[in-house]
């Protein structure tokens, strides 16, 4: 009997029948639907036959083109799983008072603000700006690809390795219950045993891989493949944001590995770096946890403003106002992201004038923020300006994320923020920043590259109901955080007692209510695109009369991006181009060097997935078998010399003299 | 490539018609430092949690009570040895003289595989005298620091098998020199590692 349950904790390590949470009627709800969902997917395409085609030209595919859509893809679907967590928080708080409990018992309430909070940062946001960066850098900068083809695709393959993990932790067993950043001694082992933080820490270690992998390929992108002439000062400012949040990406993620390393030890070998005896120091997390944190919210926003800057030249008919101080404000953006960590726990009392130094460099930080603003402002000035969707994102933002900057301000008054917190005056603050900065950001992205990717604009009367959805929505969800926050009350709270607070979460809920439209809408306009996509088709290549060296070429673009590698004279190479009478050669094509797909990313990624879920449940021998295979094949991988071919040039003559007819049935 | 970029006068040439070929892994070494100083961060990290946590004994074993500095002495010299031995082995491979590479890269692998062992025997012996990661926030931070660095060699040795093979199966093409620049670059960056080791660990240590 004993030999027989020692034998099966040998093969299952703590994973049982009992990690299934058959007793929770909503897992099981969610359950049913994610699996009918994901049946009826499975289906259509095993109906259609799409496994084949799906493999070979995207999953296997190197092209930083697919890569950046497939990057986006991951983002939106991470979105609905982290915008229902956000749905159910707002509905139990607005539930939850007085003699209500809610619908949400604490334990599943817990593992939701965690979930919610990993899921929007490293799930939603960094997927949306590394497809974003993926799909637009090397078209920007005039380049035939990234500089290392099969390592992005690698990357991105390692994001939904950590992706996998944790929506996996949903049905078999659980997530944290720590937070998004998972403080110790709360996230130690002698308080969180389950497997919940294990999830955790996997997922984001895997994902984490890819990210550092694809900051360290994107930056030697930038430097090393530039069409000729195009200096750094001649870089489209999308493509300066990208540098800068590719070096913090490459010289921060490593932090965070290291960080959940040691937290790792502490629960798997029981060493005691942030334990609170034997010398371990809880507080060291929290600053190394941060100093890999602030940099990424500068990461994240950081391309939104690239994303800005491209749009209102573009929409405004003029170059951007202040390019260069842009550039510079980038650079010191990315610098100072360092220098103010602290300012997430100056309640920690490491004293006045630490404190004053962190406060000081914070609200520094407003100043190239600022300077951004009046940028786009002056560059609106005296412009021709069209109303066109990206254009309407950026308003929006200019009014909301000046806000958001104002009242983060605010929070850097250290004597102010001994009072605010840890309220939901800050969970509206960095709302504020993050929705306000990055998610519309994000969404005037997609809105403006969208006919780049698939040669048809995106449906206007939809796009502006999730665009007043969402703004709207936001003010509504959020405006109460902030006057809740000033009242004290503090956040992830489950339950309230005050009657009187009642009518906020109230309102807050309506405004998540309102910005589920704004979502559900977002996907309306894609698939209402679709269908109209004759209508909406674009055959110029440059629908918007863009700038830069994206729109010089066809819309989608061919695999290889350029017949010929552009030569840039100026800044807004494309632009520069038209206003001195550019004539496309139609003859002359050579052979194009193109890097070939391949599988291994998906496979390396596939047994991360298994080493990391064995290593959660402690099935040690899996453990090592996976590991022991990724190295395998990784090594493997290396023997096969020939990665590359010639695209002929009969292709390119074809491909580019059927552009020739498209650009000739559209004249 | 001799394009007139900036020169007003003349017309202006939008694309490059006569490209030559990029030559292939031009970005491998810009993008191999890149990840290194990704690596030199994670030990970076390593330092100063060392640093924070070096003097909390617990009331266990310091850093007096365990280190025996003519050990580290001899690691560090098969360290050193090995790095010396792999720049014989780039030499070689400049010139062109696959045996005498292959040579002087077994002869890198035997000092690492040495460095190793002789670091292994000392955790041993410190684990057995009960100075496990576990007994105090000192030594875990001291375990982390060192074996991090350790693991890097070991995957180092792997790596240096793995280009053996390679170099057997290919000889000393373009692609299997630059590979040997990156391992090149790897293993004098865990040398230097080393160096902060054992001023910052061993010699301080000792000073305390």
């Amino acid at each position: 009997m004993l030999a027989q349950s020692s034998l099966l904790k040998f093969i299952f390590g703590r994973f049982s029948l009992d990690a299934f949470p058959i007793h929770e009627p909503i897992l099981v709800g969610t359950f049913i639907v994610v699996a009918t969902g994901g049946i009826a997917v499975f289906g259509a395409i095993t109906y259609f036959r799409l496994w084949g085609y799906l493999w070979r030209e995207w999953f296997t595919s190197v092209d930083h083109k697919r890569i950046g859509v497939m990057y986006i893809v991951l983002g939106v679907v991470m979105l609905l799983r982290g915008f229902a967590d956000a749905l159910m928080m707002r509905t139990q708080q607005a539930l939850a008072f007085g003699s209500s409990q809610g619908f949400l018992p604490a334990h599943h309430y817990d593992q939701i603000f965690t979930a919610h909070g990993v899921i929007m940062i490293f799930f939603v946001a960094m997927p949306l700006v590394t497809g974003l960066m993926n799909y637009v850098v090397p078209l920007q900068i005039g380049a035939r690809d990234v500089s290392f083809p099969f390592l992005n695709n690698f990357s991105f393959w390692m994001t939904v390795g950590g992706a996998v993990l944790i929506m996996m932790s949903l049905f078999v067993g659980e997530f944290a219950r720590t937070g998004w950043l998972a403080y110790p001694p709360l996230s130690g082992i002698a308080y969180s045993p389950d497997v919940g933080m294990d999830y955790y820490i996997w997922g984001l270690q895997i994902a984490g891989i890819g990210t550092t992998l694809s900051g360290v390929n994107l930056i030697a992108t930038i430097v090393k493949l530039r069409a000729p002439g195009m200096t750094m000062m001649r870089m489209p400012v999308f493509t300066w944001t990208a540098l800068c949040t590719n070096v913090l990406i490459v010289a921060s993620f490593p932090v965070l590995a290291a960080t959940l390393a040691l937290l790792t030890l502490d629960r798997y070998v029981g060493t005691n770096f942030f334990t609170s005896g034997l010398g371990g120091d809880p507080m060291m997390y929290v600053n190394l946890i941060w100093i890999w944190g602030h940099p990424e919210v500068y990461i994240l926003v950081l391309p939104a403003f690239g994303v800005y800057s491209e749009i209102a030249p573009t929409f405004c008919g003029k170059r951007l106002f202040g390019y260069t101080s842009m550039v510079y404000a980038t650079v010191c953006i990315t610098i100072l992201s360092y220098l103010v960590w602290l300012h997430h726990f100056f309640t920690m009392g490491s004293g006045a004038s630490v404190n004053s130094f962190f406060g000081i460099t914070t609200m520094i930080i407003s100043i190239p923020t600022g300077a951004k603003i009046f940028n786009w402002l002056f560059t609106m000035y005296r412009g021709r300006i069209r109303f066109e969707l990206p254009m309407m994102w950026l308003v929006a933002f200019m009014l909301t994320f000046s806000i958001g900057g104002m009242t983060g301000v605010m929070l850097a008054i250290p004597p102010a923020d001994f009072v605010l917190h840890n309220s939901l005056f800050l969970v509206a603050h960095f709302h504020n920043v993050i929705i306000g900065g990055v998610v519309f950001g994000m969404f005037a992205g997609i809105n403006y590259w969208f006919p780049k990717a698939f040669g048809f604009k995106l449906d206007e009367f939809w796009g502006k109901v999730s665009f007043w959805c969402w703004v709207i929505g936001f003010w509504f969800a959020f405006t109460p955080l902030y006057i809740m926050g000033f009242m004290g009350v503090t956040r992830r709270l489950r339950h309230f007692d005050d009657p009187s607070l009642h009518i906020w979460t109230i309102i807050a809920a309506f405004g998540a209510v309102l910005i589920f439209i704004g979502i559900a809408a977002f996907l309306v306009q894609i698939f209402v695109s679709i269908l109209r996509r004759k209508e909406l088709s674009d055959l110029t290549g440059d629908p918007w009369n863009g700038r830069t060296l994206e729109w010089s070429t066809s819309s989608p673009p061919p695999p290889y991006n350029f017949a010929f590698t552009p030569v840039v004279h100026d800044r807004d190479a494309w632009a520069d181009m038209k206003e001195h009478g550019y004539v496309r050669p139609l003859e002359g094509y050579k052979p194009i060097h193109m890097p070939k797909n391949t599988g291994t990313g998906v496979i390396l990624a596939a047994l991360s997935v298994v080493c990391g879920f064995a290593l959660i449940w402690y099935i040690w021998w899996l453990a090592a078998v996976s590991f022991v295979a990724v190295l395998v094949v990784a090594i493997g991988h290396t023997f096969n010399y020939h990665r590359d071919y010639y695209v002929p040039a009969d292709e390119i003559v074809r491909t580019e003299d059927a552009r020739t007819q498209l650009l000739a049935s559209g004249a | 490539m001799q394009i007139s970029v900036d020169n007003p006068d003349s017309a202006r040439v939008f694309y490059v018609k006569d490209e030559h070929e990029h030559a292939e892994g031009g970005s491998t070494m810009l993008g191999f430092w890149l990840y290194l100083m990704s690596d030199c961060l994670l030990f970076a990290i390593l330092f100063a949690t060392y640093g924070v946590l070096s003097a909390n004994y617990a009331a266990g074993p310091a850093p007096k009570d365990l280190f025996d500095l003519w050990t580290v002495a001899l690691n560090t010299t098969m360290l050193l040895l090995s790095s010396i031995t792999y720049g014989f082995a780039m030499l070689s491979a400049d010139e062109g003289k696959q045996r005498s590479t292959q040579f002087w890269l077994i002869v890198t692998a035997l000092f690492g595989l040495a460095f190793v062992g002789i670091e292994l025997r000392e955790f041993a012996h410190m684990i057995h005298e009960g100075a496990t990661p576990q007994r105090s926030a000192f030594l875990s931070s001291f375990f982390a620091l060192v074996s991090t660095h350790g693991l890097h060699v070991s995957f180092g040795i792997v790596w240096i098998v793995t280009m053996l093979v390679q170099v057997q199966l290919h000889g000393l093409i373009p692609a299997n020199v630059r590979r040997l620049m990156c391992l090149s670059l790897f293993w004098h960056f865990l040398d230097i590692v080393w160096i902060g080791v054992f001023t910052f660990v061993y010699l301080m240590g000792m000073l305390r």
